[in-house]
């Protein structure tokens, strides 16, 4: 290869907080690296083509599609999965109640879901269930009927916007 | 020893309340562990070449350009493939007539779908498999293709396996009562053209496998994301030619299955296949694309039926002409011809009357194989039944519950036989639509939808009453020759610090089954359910059964269960009789310690009780049986199925102008019999009715007249969104089966079976002051303007 067109790329990011430095494939998408270059396998693969949101991960601030972005553009980029968010205790009421209500069946949506509606929940307010169902519509969920998930984010803003207000 | 379900005061009461999950905590922590989670050392990818064409011979495989891609490391052709792996043949002695040609794990010489494996390429990654697989040269010869399942019989069709003489691979007639008369005599007959639309499954995780095997032991060890561990150990030792000892399935999580993940695979055999020829772990990651040409298809069903009814609104007839079509095999090893029969089973289900008739023909085509996906064939015999109730009852001017209420059968009619000699312990159709009228205010919805259409707003409200076949005994598969075990069982066992492992045969995907069993195992011994850890999903561990299909996990898994934990509870309380020199009977397990029955005073903590057992058997008497593990399975015996049943409706208003549906509200009352934890059971029926909801609005897998599947992919195959889904009531009655003692039936598919009839008789409720009526799922909102005339084109 040229260096018109290399198939290798170094790049070099945060990841959950911590210093990732790797030479990546041109080609690779940034969930594939994710799972398999690090192991941090809470991001999953579905649809591969940006549709189900199973994929779904922070970067830079905002909820992105694991599988549209590649690795190299993830150069210099502050990335946080399922995995991190969890240790930082970031989204744990969120958590606790999509465990209390049921708000997951198989759990291969979740991750990304939880990332999504972190998305939602960090900019604050009290959002409608129709607000919430919208912000949603790019997570397929084939278990549960979405109802129970839409309780969980709506019962999390509400008591996230009751402290922020106290 | 009877467990009085109906004091929530008991001891130990946790069968009927709302536990967690003790999975879902490690789930959403992202912690899960699903078959592409998983590395093994040397580990390799596979990627399939599939075919492009509907039906082409196979004339010959290049490979070369192939090889060479950078880590591919080998490529085989469907011939490498069956030096190793015995074709099968899917049909059920049972079904009488049912046949189908050997299918092998990658097509020989002949290509009978589009995606169907022709070569698999396996390399070190798989991207290098994909390149490698993307520069094999395969070179074709298209052959006709039969395609249109109503003219698939006739003469001038092509015969897709000439050595079967002809097209059909099964029909059967079922006939009682003297239908031509009842129709030539009878007040009114309505008949409709029904057609529902050919679905998959779109688990979110696709179909997944990593096999791998160890020649120095000479066993095969299979993750898989599968519903049947044990049925595939059976399938993988068969055709593989191995041992069944020597080879041992495990599914940790599975995402999603639907009954996609029931049925056994030709990529996922060859992946088996070339792990035994490689020596070595082999990975296979369905695809999204890959996914919907090769997961099975359903519900690809047409149907001719008519009612006859009298002038009170009683149902004297029914005939119900149904075919369907699936693909150029039938599915191993459950068999496609399932679904059909299920039409001719369940068609008129809920309702008393004596004349019926219902014919299914189920014939080749070459599209991709059909087989069970949830709620097998209830969906399309409810939407049939159901219709044409709702017809009937506008065509008389009678209300669609008062035509019900007139035909259901009495709830206290049972044991009874229905017209389609299907058996029903104990069902509640009255109760239920009670139930129903009271959560939905039927005539509260009836006045707004009135005074609506005084404004041009046109709502629809539509019922559904159902019965869903759950607990299958031997009766479904096994008396036709399958390998598909009916019975399930349990080991419960107690650890020297009185914790509790139980083992069990039937699988979670998501239903919430490890919660269950907790809870069952917990009451049944006495201890809290927290102090129960469940294993699942480990053929090498766990007793052998049928795993989860069918609505099975509860009634069956759960019996063996609770089983499994009182004959654990006597064994301890035999042994603590022992230590504390007391009357057995006297004694009784709550809360994790051994108490006097009578006063509830604490005698001895199951610690105290392990400890001894395990590490001061000195002190124990000789003779004294001293196992802490017990170990039952359970089977059905009175009944084939234990059929459950339950209502539903659907709110929703149709825009006339564009077609477009929106669902307001839907409400669900089913009787599963004993609810173990009301919380899952609601979810289960809530996740059911949006698959239902799917197949009734977006869902549809089109092919064009040469059999290419146009719409393979998320984008383009529509499933139900959070945004489109309406929130919806569930309520419950209460029938518990005699068959066990637990009394639990199957909650699994009921939503799916009821929901789509629900949505067509409100869609066709909203739609009847302008004439219109539709019956072709799923009612997109071009069939609903065609249907107003609007659009004819």
């Amino acid at each position: 290869m040229t260096e018109m067109f290399r198939d290798k790329i170094d790049i070099s990011l945060t990841v959950n907080g911590e210093p990732v430095e790797a030479r990546v494939p041109a080609g690779q998408h940034l969930v594939d690296f994710l799972r398999g270059e690090l192991g941090l396998t809470g991001a999953h693969a579905s649809c591969e083509h940006g549709v189900c949101g199973a994929c779904t991960l922070k970067v830079d601030g905002k909820a992105v599609r694991g599988c549209l972005m590649l690795a190299a553009q993830a150069d210099g980029a502050d990335v946080w999965t399922v995995e991190g968010l969890s240790d930082l205790g970031a989204i744990k009421d969120l958590q606790d109640v999509f465990v209390e209500r049921n708000a997951l069946q198989c759990g291969f949506c979740t991750p990304g879901m939880l990332v999504a509606i972190n998305e939602l929940l960090e900019a604050g307010g009290m959002p409608s269930r129709d607000q919430i169902r919208e912000h949603l519509s790019g997570n397929y969920c084939r278990c549960t009927g979405y109802e129970a998930i839409v309780d969980a984010v709506e019962s999390v803003a509400r008591v996230r916007a009751h402290k922020g207000a106290a | 020893m009877t467990i009085q379900f109906g004091n929530p005061d008991r001891p130990n009461s946790y069968i009927g309340k709302t536990v967690p999950r003790p999975n879902a905590r490690r789930l959403v922590q992202g912690r899960g562990v699903y078959v592409d989670d998983i590395v093994l050392p040397r580990m390799v990818h596979v990627a399939f070449v599939r075919s492009p064409f509907a039906h082409a011979k196979i004339n010959s495989i290049d490979a070369e350009d192939a090889k060479a891609v950078k880590g591919v490391l080998r490529v085989f052709t469907g011939q490498d493939i069956a030096e190793v792996c015995k074709p099968w043949v899917a049909v059920l002695a049972h079904l009488k007539g049912l046949k189908s040609p050997p299918e092998h794990a990658i097509a020989v010489d002949r290509a009978c779908w589009v995606g169907e494996p022709v070569a698999a390429v396996v390399a070190t990654s798989r991207a290098a498999a994909e390149d490698g697989a993307a520069l094999v040269d395969v070179d074709y010869e298209q052959l006709d293709v039969v395609t249109d399942m109503m003219t698939a019989l006739d003469p001038e069709t092509p015969v897709l396996h000439p050595e079967m003489g002809d097209n059909l691979a099964f029909r059967r007639l079922h006939e009682q009562g003297d239908v031509d008369e009842t129709f030539r005599t009878a007040h009114k007959v309505v008949s409709a053209r029904f057609v529902t639309g050919r679905h998959t499954g779109v688990t979110l995780e696709p179909r997944s496998i990593l096999v791998d095997w160890n020649p120095a032991e000479e066993q095969m060890t299979a993750w898989h994301a599968t519903q049947a561990p044990h049925m595939i150990q059976t399938v993988l030792a068969t055709h593989l030619d191995l041992p069944e000892s020597r080879v041992r399935v495990i599914c940790e999580d599975v995402g999603g299955s639907y009954g996609i993940k029931v049925h056994v695979y030709p990529d996922e055999m060859a992946t088996a296949a070339i792990a035994k020829i490689m020596k070595r772990p082999v990975k296979f990651i369905a695809d999204r694309l890959e996914s919907f040409s090769s997961d099975i298809h359903a519900r690809d069903h047409q149907i001719e039926a008519k009612i006859a009814v009298g002038e009170d609104g009683r149902i004297l007839a029914m005939d119900v002409d149904d075919w369907t079509a699936i693909g150029p095999y039938s599915v191993y090893p459950r068999t496609s011809a399932i679904e059909g029969n299920q039409v001719v089973n369940l068609c008129g289900g809920p309702y008393d009357f004596q004349n019926y008739r219902a014919r299914t023909t189920v014939v080749f085509q070459n599209k991709t194989p059909t087989c069970q996906y949830r709620a097998v064939g209830h969906p399309i015999a409810v939407a049939i039944t159901e219709g044409l109730v709702d017809m009937a009852a506008a065509e008389i001017g009678m209300d669609p519950v008062e035509i019900r209420r007139r035909n259901m059968f009495r709830d206290d009619a049972y044991p009874v036989t229905s017209p389609a000699n299907m058996r029903f312990e104990g069902l509640s159709h009255h109760a239920s639509m009670d139930k129903l009228l009271e959560l939905m205010d039927y005539d509260g919805l009836r006045a707004e939808q009135a005074e609506l259409r005084k404004k041009g707003i046109y709502r629809g409200i539509g019922i559904a009453s159902f019965i869903e076949l759950t607990n299958p005994s031997p009766f479904m598969y096994g008396i036709g020759g399958a390998r598909i075990s009916a019975q399930d069982g349990c080991t419960v066992r107690m650890d020297p610090d009185g914790s509790i492992v139980a083992l069990s045969g039937v699988t979670e995907q998501g239903q919430g089954t490890e919660a269950m069993l907790s809870q069952v195992v917990a009451e049944g011994l006495g201890v809290s359910p927290a102090r129960v850890r469940v294993i699942t999903g480990d053929t090498q561990v766990t007793p052998y059964g049928g795993g989860t299909w069918a609505s099975r996990g509860a009634g069956i898994g759960g019996e063996a269960a609770l089983q499994a934990a009182r004959a654990l509870r006597d064994s301890i309380l035999e042994v603590a009789a022992s230590m504390l020199q007391a009357d057995q009977a006297q004694l009784d397990i709550r809360d994790g310690a051994v108490v006097d029955s009578t006063s509830g005073e604490a005698r001895m903590p199951l610690e105290e009780l392990g400890r001894i057992v395990y590490f001061r058997g000195d002190t124990l008497p000789k003779g004294l049986p001293r196992e802490l593990v017990q170990t039952r399975h359970f089977i059905t015996s009175e009944y084939p199925f234990a059929f459950t049943n339950g209502v539903q409706a659907s709110y929703l208003e149709v825009d006339t102008e564009t077609g477009i549906v929106k669902l307001l509200k839907h409400w669900c009352v089913e009787d599963c019999g004993r609810v173990i934890n009301p919380l899952l059971v609601d979810e289960q029926i809530r996740g059911g009715i949006v698959q239902g909801l799917g197949g009734a609005l977006f869902e549809e897998i089109h092919y064009d007249a040469e059999g290419q599947l146009l719409n393979g992919s998320m984008a383009d195959y529509l499933v139900p969104m959070a945004a489109e889904m309406p929130d919806m009531i569930i309520g419950h009655v209460e029938t518990p089966t005699g068959e066990s003692l637990l009394g639990a039936k199957g909650a699994g598919e009921a939503g799916t079976a009821g929901s789509p009839a629900a949505v067509m008789n409100a869609i066709n409720d909203a739609l009847r002051p302008m004439g219109a009526q539709v019956t072709e799922m799923p009612f997109t909102p071009e069939r609903i303007v065609r249907a107003l005339g609007t659009l004819n084109d």
